[in-house]
């Protein structure tokens, strides 16, 4: 089958054209490097199938970072290219459009954001840039779908000019300025509203007051809508399922299979945290605890992300993440990790050095909770009181900066500067972050809910051989001894490798103190990551790397944990 | 005068002259829209060493101090 590949400056909307073009759903936001890696698709055209291929933005065929070299592999692979450009910002684009010509393989252009640069006065003259660069130019706009029918009709049109021939940069700067004198004519334009608020956000006296507003109200916004799905939908959900679940239980009668699947009873009655049965605990947690909070989370933060205000942040946090062994562009992967460690640690990606990617899937995993820890966080300490849940996430955020502050000692390699596109602000589309929300609630479910009714049955199956006793006799005098929990503590920390989630259940009943319950909460968040963040940490820095990055989080575990006990419990 | 565009205040507007640098940092800022004989404004220097937003274009770009040094113009309009 014959594959076309997008490619195209970074936030020029190839995702979009990728999702208009095959009907697949791929994460799009508006900031350079969402996509870092690529995305297949199929298409019909006439009778022949074909491949789309979305690549990750480039500004070159130099790539400079990790996912740009995935967009060089894409385009070696490509027998079509579709070339994505910015048409509010055609004269950059069309480096690469040069360089990709130069290639002599088939192209066509697809200028996005026709709309947009109608509206701030460019005028793009079609006939004579099709002249210029002899392939077909068609306007798009992919968020409205203008165009399309015109692209996918033409793209046979696609072909590699040999009137162009290979250059050096400067001769390709000399040609492209030729090509915009001939065909773009710029009216001038007057600062708006908007350029307004875009400058205060993201100059520094009045940008960080900002932030700190816009980061307080979103956190506020998730646990609000957290709480209300949790009270008025999914708890009234379980109230209507719970005599169901007595009823199969009533049913399978006392055994193996009563055990298994709806577990122990408390008091005669359904305990959805504690009873650990796979139609009990196994559904309520990642429905009634964590689902909310991965709904609200991600419905945030797609507004954040398609608003265009994630680069302004990366911009103040910029001096900071460097003494962390980063720059600015850190925030935007630690951002995602609050969500799920897994996209976090991918998104590093976009970071150039082999030094800030393993500094930031380090920090992520140790110290970014997801909404899982989030949901276990709340879930323990939530009836003793918000002070307590404060100290947890104050000592998170502690470990976050100590832990960069070593890292960036430790860690050989280099830490460049920033260099990073600030999108204009746009107004996010309601059905298009109503789409990416719904996609990334269908993951979550996908990824969690193997691995919670796989703990379920781990943990019944260790306590019912005896697992449970032994291994707590062996680390007895780590978890009792150095961090003052008793000892059955530790089946929670091995079952939170698999879901965090799940370990409130297990560290219940254990009749521990609230400070207890603290240090226990906050060690299962920074000891190690749960299962599928190991699998990407590996994938992305390699088994050496990842070696390291987990000795270093038991190391962290070990000492945060002592500490805490000496200062929590005064003992 | 040829100063780095790090010498402007906030909304300062000047020429570039040239990019002090190697090549690739020189290809890094085209392929980005910063070139010589366009017209860069400097939209917010942040404190402590911080990195600096320019405009070029119509288009902001944040770049850190030490990449905005070895961005030189001439005298500001």
């Amino acid at each position: 089958m014959k594959k076309i590949v997008l490619m195209g400056n970074p936030n020029v909307g190839k995702s979009v054209v990728f999702s208009r073009l095959t009907g697949a759903n791929v994460i799009a936001s508006n900031y350079p490097g969402t996509t870092v890696d690529f995305s297949k698709g199929r298409m019909c055209l006439g009778k022949e199938g074909r491949e789309i291929i979305d690549a990750p933005g480039t500004y070159s065929l130099e790539p400079s970072n990790r996912s740009e070299e995935v967009a060089l592999e894409m385009f070696g692979q490509a027998d079509l290219i579709i070339n994505v450009a910015d048409a509010t910002n055609l004269e950059r684009n069309l480096y690469l459009t040069l360089q990709i010509l130069e290639q002599k393989k088939p192209v066509i252009l697809a200028l996005n954001m026709w709309d947009e640069a109608r509206h701030t006065g460019i005028i793009i003259d079609l006939k004579k840039l099709e002249n210029e660069l002899h392939i077909p130019v068609v306007p798009t706009v992919a968020l409205s779908g203008e165009g399309f029918s015109d692209l996918v009709h033409r793209l046979d049109e696609a072909r590699s000019p040999v009137e162009i021939e290979p250059m050096n940069d400067s001769e390709r700067w000399m040609k492209i300025g030729e090509i915009i004198g001939n065909v773009q004519q710029v009216t001038h334009r007057h600062h708006t509203l908007r350029d307004w608020i875009s400058e205060a956000s993201i100059r520094p006296f009045t940008g960080v007051p900002i932030a700190l507003a816009v980061i307080f109200a979103a956190l506020w916004l998730v646990s609000f809508i957290g709480t209300t799905l949790i009270a008025f939908v999914f708890d009234p959900l379980f109230s209507l399922y719970t005599p169901i679940a007595l009823g199969i239980s009533t049913w399978l009668g006392p055994g193996l299979l009563q055990a298994l699947l709806i577990g122990k009873l408390i008091d005669g009655r359904i305990d959805y945290i504690q009873s650990m049965g796979l139609l009990t605990t196994g559904i309520y947690v990642p429905f009634a605890m964590v689902l909310p909070y991965i709904i609200a989370f991600y419905s945030v933060l797609a507004v954040f992300e398609d608003s265009g205000y994630l680069p302004r942040l990366a911009t103040l946090t910029d001096t900071l993440f460097h003494r962390f062994g980063m720059h600015g562009f850190g925030i935007i992967p630690v951002f995602l990790g609050l969500g799920c460690n897994v996209p976090g640690v991918l998104a590093a990606r976009s970071l150039e050095t082999k030094k800030q990617r393993f500094i930031a899937a380090t920090l992520i995993a140790i110290s970014v909770p997801c909404m899982a820890k989030n949901a276990m966080v709340f879930g323990i300490l939530g009836s003793y009181g918000t002070g307590y849940i404060i100290l947890v996430f104050a000592t998170l955020f502690i470990v976050f900066v100590s832990s960069g502050l070593i890292l960036n000692r430790l860690v050989k390699g280099d830490s460049p500067e920033i260099c990073l596109e600030i999108p204009p602000y746009r107004k996010p589309d309601m059905l298009t972050v109503l789409k990416k929300t719904w996609m990334r609630i269908r993951w979550f479910l996908q990824e969690a809910i193997p691995f919670l009714f796989l703990g379920v049955l781990l943990i019944n199956v260790l306590y019912a051989v005896g697992f449970v006793e032994w291994l707590g006799g062996i680390f007895a005098p780590v978890v009792q001894g150095w961090f003052g929990l008793p000892k059955e503590a530790t089946t929670a920390l091995l079952i939170g490798f698999l879901r965090k989630d799940l370990a409130v259940g297990m560290l219940l009943p254990l009749g521990m103190s609230p400070l207890q319950l603290v240090i226990a909460t906050t060690l299962l968040t920074i000891y190690f990551p749960c299962v599928g963040t190991f699998a990407v940490m590996f994938r992305e820095l390699g088994i050496r790397d990842m070696i390291k990055a987990t000795a270093f989080m038991a190391g962290t575990a070990f000492v945060v944990g002592g500490v805490m006990r000496v200062v929590l419990l005064g003992i | 005068m040829e100063q780095p565009v790090t010498s402007l205040g906030t909304g300062g507007t000047a020429v570039i002259l040239r990019l002090d640098g190697g090549y690739l940092f020189r290809k890094k800022m085209g392929a980005m829209g910063i070139r010589e004989q366009k017209t860069i404004r400097v939209v917010a220097k942040h404190p402590f060493h911080g990195p600096v937003v320019v405009e070029v274009d119509g288009r902001e770009m944040t770049l850190g101090r030490r990449m905005a040094e070895h961005i030189i113009i001439g005298d500001t309009e």
